[in-house]
């Protein structure tokens, strides 16, 4: 399934990183601990979180994120959407809980 | 063959960590190591690379890539670690508040680092700073 696909189904909005809308997306990853992201997302996955920081992208850049979705209506902040657009790497925001665009995503890319 | 890279770290300064760790990345993708071997060493050098933003003052990143292993040495000017058995345990940490809140502090950084390395070794002076040797074998 194709990022653009859960923008479009779950109604998601794009900060940045359009390129990376037509990357693959395969499982995906729910954590604010980056260590825990760091150490247990696997590439290819969508990463769910409310960290809105840079680093959020050094992480899903060395960790080969397809995208990142920010839950609760938090914006990312303006340089981490400018790495977001070096990189490639698209983040998405939603008003849904973290439990909620969870479970929606899970099935969309599990179903 | 053997090629070498050096990279300076700065205390405190988040907003450059994980360079050296994609740099890194980016050369074994160059020299078509396994992916596998690529993900541990990202993992254990982005974590060693965090630490001495988070905990010391300044650092020094020495990378060594030869045809058999990938091998890493940190070096730090800090506060150093007065309980290594500790500090390697699962889930402790002193990151301050403001570190927690960024998502960083889980105190799972260490053991990643093990977990992700083949070789790994710790010292560490009170007072002095702290020095990490990582090695991650091509060949698994
Ligand atoms: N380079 C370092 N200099 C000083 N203390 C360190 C260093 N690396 C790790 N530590 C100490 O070890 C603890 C555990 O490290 P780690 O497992 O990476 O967890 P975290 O960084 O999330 O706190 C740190 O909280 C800190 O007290
Ligand atoms: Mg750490």
């Amino acid at each position: 399934m194709k990022v653009s696909e859960i923008v479009k189904t779950l109604n998601l909005e794009v900060y940045s990183g359009c390129k990376g809308l037509d990357k693959e997306i395969e499982g995906g990853y729910t954590s604010d601990l980056l260590s825990d992201v760091m150490g247990h997302a696997d590439s290819g996955n969508v990463w769910i979180t409310l960290q809105t920081h840079k680093n959020v992208i050094a992480i899903a850049s060395l960790k080969e994120i397809a995208a990142v979705v920010l839950v609760k209506g938090y914006k990312p902040e303006a340089d981490t959407m400018a790495q977001s657009n070096e990189e490639g790497i698209p983040i998405l925001g939603t008003d849904m809980e973290a439990f909620e665009i969870t479970g929606l995503l899970f099935n969309m890319i599990k179903g | 063959m053997t090629m070498h890279f050096e990279y300076k770290i700065e205390g405190g300064d988040f907003t450059r960590a994980g360079y050296a760790s994609s740099q890194v990345k980016r050369s074994l993708k160059q020299l078509n190591v396994d992916p596998k071997v690529i993900k541990r060493v990202v993992v254990a050098l982005y974590e060693a690379e965090v630490n001495v933003v988070a905990h010391a003052y300044s650092g020094i990143i020495e990378v060594y890539i030869d045809t058999e292993k990938i091998k890493m040495i940190l070096t730090d000017k800090g506060p150093g670690i007065s309980n290594i058995e500790l500090a390697m345990e699962m889930g402790f940490s002193t990151a301050t508040p403001e570190v927690r809140e960024m998502g960083f502090g889980a105190g799972m950084g260490l053991p990643n680092i093990k977990k992700n390395s083949d070789e790994f070794k710790i010292e560490s002076e009170v007072g002095i700073g702290t020095k990490l040797e990582i090695v991650v074998f091509i060949k698994q």
